[in-house]
């Protein structure tokens, strides 16, 4: 059973978060993203979990790793000045395999930028902003009803892989109202169960995701970021195992590509393709519905990180690549390493959607 | 008395210089948690990052070792999330007073209900002997190479404005003492601060005249200045010494704390 809504994108995605289970929100007000927090902060002490405003974006990616370790689906939500700080916790995220989902409703940067305004210059950053060699996953959404979804697909995620989930919004989707379908209740993955005796980090399965040893099941498990053995104990001057845990964490999510794609096709047979995600899908949306030409492709991406290249190779006839985004090419950088014929950014800065006229402009340029 | 259970026997050795005193600082720590009659699944130790920081991968628990300065909102989340935990944080003078200064005075408004053990070497000893927000005037670091010209924060001080519950500073030297207020910080609800100063022969006691272990923790004795004489010298109109640091139950009170075991 399902009820409708008209929700704000942002409600959209608390509601989510809360339908998916989360019992723990720790984050710090910040313009786009600050309804997230209202409303968790309105909601989640009467379902009995815990909403704390933290001194800062860096304490919040710190609150909701620790609360993460006692058993709770833990989320913070922010937007490109707060999600920079989380950089660095992030990355410790990462590396002790926590559990944890960050809402990113992107605005326009560099630095303090255009707070009120939507943009997706954030798509590299959240690949690789932290250093050292990691993998996470991003989830992009396109509708108010994708912010409820993608935030309910995120927590499973972050459970089944034992990774940092990001929810990589805009401010166009985090602002707007639509219509929502919401169901009574979701699906929800938890976190591989713990086999008692095995120390702690020893994967066993093929997935080569370990078992989670939540805190107070008397495990007396030692999580640190340094690099770590099975035992989860300090080995940061052993090269061999530095290179074995780096690479199965990274492997872990990138074996799973092809389980965690999640895009639409439409025209396959198409010489020319739009790839988009977010706010432009939007736009391209309304490109295809007035174009209605069969030689107009289109692959929506909804699971930005780890990239869907096996989509591309579908459009068999493509000609072009046409990629519009709100930053100045980040993902058609991604995809232009993946196909052989031309991709053209259609790169749109300044904090407001590509209008239908541009991108059907850029249609009827000579390849 | 013996309180080894607590200890992660299958780490040692452990990585502490031959003459540091943060494992008496973690001797102690452990006899008076041993005294709470806690269990050791309901316990999480919780450090960022430094040579104090590595104490609970010493011990036999759930234990969390961050990153730098962020210890505090890690045991936050922890606290938060599961009242029921008893949450003990091991820092340091530069983990918790320099980068992690912020989440230092929040914690302490907060009152959160967790036990904050630092270890005031008065000097990043991990990274090799730089200068540190303790750092007395005038000494010798790495970064201080013509003397420190940065006045020190006193940590207590901080607590105390802040907000905490419990504020206490003993020495390496003080072991019952540090041992008895640690215990009071224990089961004061609320957020309890112990400062502890402690010697750092590689780092701090060769660069400052402290040639041998026995001096520095002679000094720490001898210029340790109890908290009931300094308020009596006041009380007096005499003036206090200005070489000598403040030691004993500085703060204890009864403010509105966070995440109270229910």
């Amino acid at each position: 059973m399902t009820r409708t809504e008209f929700w704000q994108g942002n409600t959209a995605c608390a509601e989510g978060a809360l339908a998916a289970g989360c019992t723990f929100f720790g984050g710090y007000p910040i313009t786009p993203s600050t309804e997230v927090a209202e409303l968790m902060a309105a909601k989640l002490p009467k379902k009995g979990g815990i909403f704390i405003q933290m001194e800062d974006e860096i304490a919040s990616m710190a609150s909701i790793i620790g609360a993460s370790w006692t058993g709770a689906r833990a989320m913070t939500a922010t937007s490109g000045p707060g999600f920079s700080l989380m950089m660095e916790n992030i990355g410790f995220a990462v590396m002790t395999e926590t559990p944890c989902v960050v809402v990113n409703v992107q605005r326009g940067g560099p630095s303090t930028g255009q707070p009120t305004m939507s943009a997706q210059g954030d798509m590299m950053q959240v690949r690789f902003g932290s250093h050292g060699d990691i993998a996470i996953i991003a989830l992009s959404p396109a509708t108010v009803q994708e912010m409820f979804e993608l935030t309910v697909k995120a927590f499973n995620h972050a459970d089944k892989y034992r990774v940092p989930v990001f929810l990589m919004a805009d401010e166009t989707v985090g602002h707007m109202r639509e219509k929502i379908l919401v169901p009574d209740s979701v699906e929800k993955i938890g976190r591989k169960p713990f086999v008692p005796g095995n120390p702690p980090f020893k994967v066993t399965d093929p997935d080569l995701i370990p078992g989670f040893p939540t805190f107070g099941t008397g495990q007396h498990v030692h999580v640190t970021g340094l690099t770590h053995d099975e035992r989860g104990y300090p080995a940061a001057t052993n090269p061999p195992l530095h290179a074995a845990l780096v690479k199965r964490l990274v492997d872990k999510i990138e074996n799973a590509r092809d389980e965690m794609a999640d895009y639409d096709i439409v025209n396959p047979e198409a010489e020319q393709v739009f790839v988009a995600y977010g706010g432009p899908v939007r736009t391209v949306m309304q490109v295809m519905h007035d174009k209605k030409d069969k030689n107009v492709g289109f692959l929506r991406i909804r699971t930005v990180w780890p990239f869907p290249e096996k989509a591309l190779l579908e459009f068999k006839n493509a000609k072009r690549f046409l990629v519009p985004e709100m930053n100045l090419g980040q993902i058609a950088r991604e995809i232009e390493r993946h196909v052989t014929v031309p991709v053209v950014p259609i790169p749109k800065l300044g904090g407001e959607l590509h209008t239908p006229a541009e991108l059907a402009a850029v249609l009827e340029e000579k390849a | 008395m013996s309180y080894d259970e607590w200890f992660r026997t299958d780490r040692l050795p452990h990585i502490y210089c031959a003459g540091c005193g943060n494992g008496t600082i973690i001797n102690c720590t452990l006899a008076a948690v041993d005294q709470m009659g806690w269990k050791k699944e309901d316990t999480v130790f919780v450090s960022g990052i430094g040579c104090s920081s590595r104490a609970p991968g010493y011990i036999l628990t759930d234990s969390l070792h961050t990153t730098h300065g962020r210890a505090l909102a890690f045991a936050t989340g922890v606290k938060m999330a599961k009242p029921a935990f008893n949450v003990v944080v091991f820092t340091g003078d530069g983990d918790l007073a320099a980068i992690g200064g912020n989440h230092f005075i929040h914690a302490c408004r907060r009152n959160i209900d967790m036990t904050v053990v630092c270890m005031n070497n008065q000097i990043y000893g991990m990274t090799g002997g730089q200068g540190s927000p303790t750092t007395p005037l005038k000494c010798l670091s790495s970064t201080t190479p013509y003397g420190c010209a940065e006045p020190p924060f006193d940590l207590c001080e901080l607590a105390t404005a802040a907000g905490a519950n419990y504020v206490a500073r003993w020495t390496s030297y003080h072991v019952k003492e540090l041992e008895k207020a640690v215990k009071v910080g224990l089961e004061t609800p609320g957020f309890s601060f112990i400062e502890v100063l402690v010697q750092c022969p590689t780092a701090f006691g060769r660069r400052n005249k402290f040639r041998q272990v026995a001096d520095h923790v002679e000094f720490l004795k001898s210029h340790s200045l109890l908290k009931a004489k300094r308020d009596r010298l006041i009380d007096q109109g005499q003036p206090v010494p200005e070489d000598m640091f403040v030691v004993g139950e500085i703060t204890k009170r009864n403010r509105p704390a966070m995440g109270v075991k229910p």
